[in-house]
């Protein structure tokens, strides 16, 4: 078997969840090549070479794969997809956008979210938000897969692959890019953090979120946020965890204000430890919690900053 | 311009979803019904791009069994002025459904098909790409706006909720746009509008009359209630807390 992984890559950086993807490809089995497309991305796959399991990084550094627009990006997978049996990326927004793209030019399906493997044709994803696990089975030729990154270990970087450029360019005049709104953050991004605090619609107010702010410098945490405090307008929607918004899966989640919807438990369950602050003691999100603390948070925040 | 817009029947999202005894799938026998939350955005949409005068005429498409002729009639009470079933009762992947879509996009030739991102059911996020895939069409997966100002030019301007933020892209048309949650809050549809549903026009299809084989390559060999997680412990302070990270569960 052979596996080509596609990388994420934003703002010449490797993205985290892409050693997570070469982890799933590992428990496939077989020979790992990763695709590195994009403009201006040597610095990505010398990163995406010290990946460990990969054994060749494959690049097509030019304007047209700038963005990761999803028309090019897909024509160039499809060139390259017959030389492998498996195709896989993080089921992020980029990965989700993209290979159902290629699947559908290859005429086979596409697996979405995989939580593990099975065999190298069989595999576990979520459905009904996660209420319910499905075990699917793939005949097709080529399998075409997305990866829960939270559900897979990291490999390595002390791997040393061989790099090779590829020259081959696709047009495309179905899409344009125009621009984009990037959140500037000091912080680890959402779906790698070792550490992440959430507020919900018990914050009250966006301005409130700020208190959150000192215990998460002081944790190195990641600041999410539920849809309810998301829909209330507190906070913008890249913050949300949830069904809709990231998964995340850190050793440790601390919900601070969240009652505890089914929509934001799926995007935080998986989580090591799950500390909840609210002071509606009934609420569900103590049900999933080790820790729950009963309590005002505008009187618990605080405190926990100045005792951290 | 003519908007095709796809919807789909699944599983109300208030519904607590059961596994069957013996594990072949979710239980949906007497269970409520509804339109994807996705695709309510997605003819919310629509219905707003023809009030706006951009839009001359939309269709409603889904792929299903008979009943789900319910989520068409929503989607005409909503605004779609007819509708298109294409009737199987069979489990349809999405590439099978995007194949379907495409010997309707075939016929109808839309200027604009909207589809929700995803549907609450399978998850599967994959049905507009496909569509996009199959058409050789542009796709504006995600969108949390999508604008006309271009159209002249034979543009769709699309904002897309990724994961960092926001990205906008032009997209020459006939495009493919799927609805993130942010893109509008869908009406509720009127009595008097659900009346009038009743007598627009609605056309029946098989995959067969659209020349698609609806099998895939796909089983579904197990379904399973995920591992419950365990509730813990309450603790009485935010000492207790601290001390409880730092020395039991030891993250900190």
């Amino acid at each position: 078997m052979s596996i080509l992984v596609l990388a994420e890559h934003h703002n010449g950086q490797l993205a985290a969840g892409t050693a997570h993807v070469v982890g799933a490809a590992q428990a496939i089995g077989g020979d790992i090549d990763v695709l590195v497309a994009g403009e201006n991305v040597a610095g990505v796959a010398e990163a995406a070479a010290k990946l460990e399991g990969v054994s060749r990084v494959r690049v097509a550094d030019n304007a047209a794969y700038a963005h990761q627009l999803a028309e090019p990006l897909a024509d160039l997978l499809v060139q390259l997809a017959d030389e492998y049996s498996h195709v896989l990326a993080a089921a992020s927004t980029d990965g989700k956008n993209v290979l159902p793209r290629v699947a559908a030019l290859k005429d086979v399906s596409q697996i979405s979210e995989i939580l593990s493997v099975e065999s190298a044709d069989t595999f576990k994803r979520p459905i009904y938000a996660g209420n319910a696990i499905a075990t699917v089975q793939s005949s097709d030729p080529l399998k075409v897969i997305t990866v829960r990154t939270t559900a897979f270990d990291a490999v390595g970087d002390s791997g040393a692959a061989i790099i090779e450029a590829l020259d081959a360019v696709v047009d495309n005049d179905l899409s344009r890019f125009i621009g984009e709104a990037l959140a500037q953050n000091e912080r680890p991004e959402l779906g790698g953090a070792r550490v992440v605090i959430s507020g919900g619609r018990g914050m009250g107010n966006g301005d409130n979120f700020k208190l959150l702010d000192g215990i998460a410098d002081k944790l190195g945490a990641a600041i999410g946020a539920s849809r309810a405090a998301v829909d209330a307008g507190f906070v913008p929607n890249d913050m949300q965890v949830g069904q809709t918004g990231k998964i995340v899966a850190p050793d440790l989640y601390i919900a601070v204000g969240i009652s505890g919807a089914i929509q934001h438990l799926a995007g935080m369950k998986d989580s090591k430890v799950i500390v909840a602050i609210n002071k509606d003691d009934e609420a569900p999100i103590f049900q999933v919690a080790d820790y729950g603390l009963v309590g005002d948070l505008f009187e618990i925040l605080p405190e926990l900053e100045q005792k951290l | 311009m003519k908007v095709l817009v796809a919807v789909k029947r699944v599983i109300d999202y208030n519904v607590k979803i059961r596994v069957k005894p013996d594990h072949s799938d979710v239980d949906l026998t007497n269970v409520k019904m509804a339109m994807n939350p996705f695709c309510e955005i997605a003819v919310e949409e629509a219905v707003r791009l023809k009030e706006k005068g951009v839009a001359t005429e939309i269709v409603a498409v889904t792929v299903g069994p008979k009943a789900a002729q319910e989520q068409l009639r929503t989607a005409l009470a909503l605004g779609a002025d007819r509708a298109i079933h294409v009737e199987t009762e069979a489990r349809v992947e999405s590439l099978a459904v995007a194949k379907l879509l495409k010997g309707v996009v075939d016929e109808e030739k839309p200027d604009l098909v909207i589809l929700g991102k995803q549907a609450i059911d399978t998850d599967n996020n994959q049905t507009g790409q496909m569509l996009a895939a199959l058409t050789g069409m542009g796709q504006g997966t995600f969108a949390s706006e999508v604008g006309f100002e271009d159209v002249e030019a034979g543009q769709v301007r699309v904002t897309r909720e990724i994961d960092g933020g926001l990205q906008t892209v032009s997209l020459k048309l006939p495009a493919v746009v799927t609805t993130d949650l942010r893109l509008n809050e869908p009406r509720y549809a009127k009595l008097p509008d659900i009346m009038k549903a009743k007598k627009k026009p609605l056309e029946t299809k098989t995959p067969d009359a659209l020349g698609v084989a609806v099998s895939s390559g796909l089983t579904l060999l197990k379904v399973e209630t995920p591992a419950e997680r365990k509730g813990g412990v309450k603790v009485g302070s935010v000492d207790e807390l601290i001390d409880k990270l730092k020395n039991e569960a030891k993250v900190l």
